[in-house]
């Protein structure tokens, strides 16, 4: 038992070193902008530089419609699917999975022969078809972690009784989906919403490739011209995905307690 | 006789090639209480779901206070239900659960309030208003559950086996609370059981199913002592089928294990020589000669169990086992197996299933 122990502690150890030396080499690296001493300058001249407030407040922007389109999308479609068509479960499954393996190239290579200029649906003959094109491409590369997110919340939930229960008391689909399934899911819908939100704030493919002003486009044009902006960059979006994912941590902690399964 | 308030008219459902109710025919009085009793896969639930909209009958009609409702949806039929799982809704409080259907309803807040209390009143729940479902036990939520079933004055009420996740003793009060619950309405109310008891003891009527049919639908009296078929006398009750042969068909005499015994009045159509199934309830039978029992049987004591104010007696006849139950008296001691026996019972209370 104790031999096991040392060797659990042994692996430990060894995979936090390698998550950590390269994350505090950056922030040390980050931090030795001023010749000398240690000092925060790269981060106060990225923080400061227009381009990084442009850039960035256009991916928060797009991530909110990513979201918002995900949810639309996948909230009904997984409740359907519990409650009506639990024999095409792993078929969604599987196409929910297809983003994971098929390269963000390929799908806006895609894109941009479907919805150019001259196709039925021009999406990319103007700057807001463009960034329409982009939420939509962004909702189906979050898609896995949004179906999944929101099919686990169904999951703990007798979807079909609480549906039925709501119904025999006068409520239409509309009340059923906004008063009883979406709210008992919340927590569930946020987790997908914050792993989109991650996912949309550092991609560059379809951003760059469909020419948008988004962030990650800006981190690979800083990253290409600059020493110590880039590892200061990284260590600004390493926070702000840990902070997305820490408060799909604290948000868990609320999530309704289901009173719906007796046995 | 008065115009049925629910009437179930030659329903049939099939899920694909498997027909699970068919043609089932029913109608409820007013503010009567029925129970659908039978074992799991018999229909009763199916039927129940069909009156609540859940499902759609594949043939025949179902009408509630003369208004066909069968292709009516769920949320249009005007029916309260309450679930064997519950499904109270657990982001609302107790208050916003009772309050869903009267929201839904369009009912001013301050009426809703008003008829959440009465509800709560009612449930002997007054100060569980801000409670979530979780912190409730599951009688307390099941009570929930009725109240709001029964808040937007429901034409009719649906039960489907509420009180099966229940353990015993809650069982017991909470059946009685709705059955008084139910009175004090007069709500037409449908309550899906598989507990004999439960059914017995709190409705006015029963339909006892099987095979997707109603095999008898009648009173707890009738159905407990004047069973229509086979199946509802071993399915209600505990029953003594003893196989006997007709003597005499003219005087009545049927040849139980080598004994007489005479039913009078009883063989109806039967020749002698025929085959009969004659049945008893344990509490027809007396352990030795009774005054007022005119048949009797002779056998030896198989088994006894005591069970504390009642012992169950088993007595051994020929090749069958007869069981009865006699008060327990600390002044006489049980009968000790092997002993010679004599049981006795009124030639009336046979049943002779067809």
């Amino acid at each position: 038992m104790k031999g096991g122990r040392f060797w659990a502690w042994v692996v430990f150890i060894l995979g936090a070193a390698y998550f950590f030396i390269p994350l505090i080499a950056t922030v040390e690296f980050s931090m030795r902008m001023r010749r000398g001493v240690y000092s925060f300058d790269a981060y106060q001249i990225v923080l400061g530089d227009p381009r990084f407030q442009a850039t960035f407040m256009y991916s928060v922007i797009a991530a909110i419609f990513t979201i918002i389109l995900g949810v639309l999308i996948v909230v009904p479609a997984a409740y359907w699917i519990r409650l009506r068509l639990p024999q095409l479960r792993p078929v969604v499954e599987f196409i929910t999975l297809l983003p994971l393996v098929i390269p963000a190239i390929v799908i806006v290579f895609g894109y941009i022969r479907m919805y150019g200029s001259n196709s039925p649906l021009p999406f990319l003959a103007s700057d807001m078809g463009t960034n329409a094109l982009l939420v939509i491409g962004y909702a189906m590369l979050a898609l896995p972690y949004m179906y999944r997110a929101v099919d686990t919340g169904l999951r703990t939930i007798d979807v079909r009784t609480l549906t039925e229960a709501a119904q025999i008391l006068g409520a239409g689909w509309g009340t059923i989906i906004g008063r009883v399934i979406l709210p008992n899911v919340l927590i569930a819908v946020l987790s997908g919403a914050f792993l989109t939100f991650a996912i949309v704030i550092g991609e560059f493919t379809m951003a760059s490739l469909l020419n948008r002003p988004a962030f990650g486009p800006y981190l690979q044009n800083i990253g290409a011209n600059r020493a110590y902006e880039p590892a200061a960059l990284a260590i600004i979006a390493f926070v702000i995905t840990w902070g997305c994912m820490s408060v799909i941590q604290v948000l868990s902690r609320f999530a309704p307690k289901s009173a719906n399964r007796p046995n | 006789m008065a115009e049925p308030f629910l009437s179930i008219q030659h329903v049939r459902k099939s899920f694909g090639a498997t027909t699970v109710v068919e043609d089932f025919n029913l109608d409820v009085e007013p503010g009567e209480f029925v129970s659908f009793l039978g074992p799991s896969g018999c229909g009763k639930t199916t039927v129940l779901r069909m009156v609540a909209g859940f499902e759609e009958p594949s043939a025949g009609k179902i009408v509630v206070a003369g208004k066909d409702i069968t292709r009516l949806k769920p949320n249009q039929r005007n029916v309260g239900m309450v679930f064997q799982a519950y499904a109270l809704f657990p982001n609302l409080t107790v208050a916003q659960n009772i309050a869903f259907g009267l929201k839904v309803a369009g009912m001013p807040k301050a009426d809703a309030d008003r008829r959440v209390a009465e509800m709560l009143d009612i449930i002997k729940l007054p100060q569980m208003g801000d409670r979530y479902p979780y912190q409730l036990s599951g009688g307390q939520q099941q009570r929930i559950a009725l109240a709001r079933a029964i808040a937007p004055k429901p034409k009719l009420l649906l039960l489907d086996e509420p009180l099966s996740a229940l353990d015993a003793k809650v069982r017991v009060s909470l059946r009685e609370e709705i059955r008084s619950i139910q009175k004090k309405l007069g709500i037409t109310t449908i309550f899906v059981t598989h507990d004999q008891e439960e059914a017995l003891s709190i409705s006015d009527r029963i339909a006892v199913m099987y095979g997707g049919k109603a095999e008898q639908v009648g009173t707890p009296f009738e159905i407990y002592n004047r069973p229509a078929t086979k199946f509802v006398a071993n399915f209600v009750g505990t029953l003594n089928v003893l196989e006997g042969t007709v003597t005499d068909a003219a005087s009545g005499t049927v040849r139980v294990n080598s004994q007489e015994v005479a039913l009078k009045g009883k063989l109806n159509g039967s020749k002698s020589g025929d085959t009969l199934s004659l049945a008893l309830r344990p509490e027809a039978i007396s352990l030795g000669r009774q005054p007022g029992r005119d048949s009797s049987l002779s056998g030896e004591i198989a088994e006894v169990h005591f069970l504390g104010s009642v012992i169950r007696v088993r007595v051994g006849i020929g090749g069958s086992t007869v069981s009865l139950d006699t008060f327990n008296s600390p002044a006489t001691p049980p009968p000790a197996v092997g002993e010679k026996a004599e049981i006795s019972f009124a030639s009336s209370d046979m049943l002779v299933l067809h």
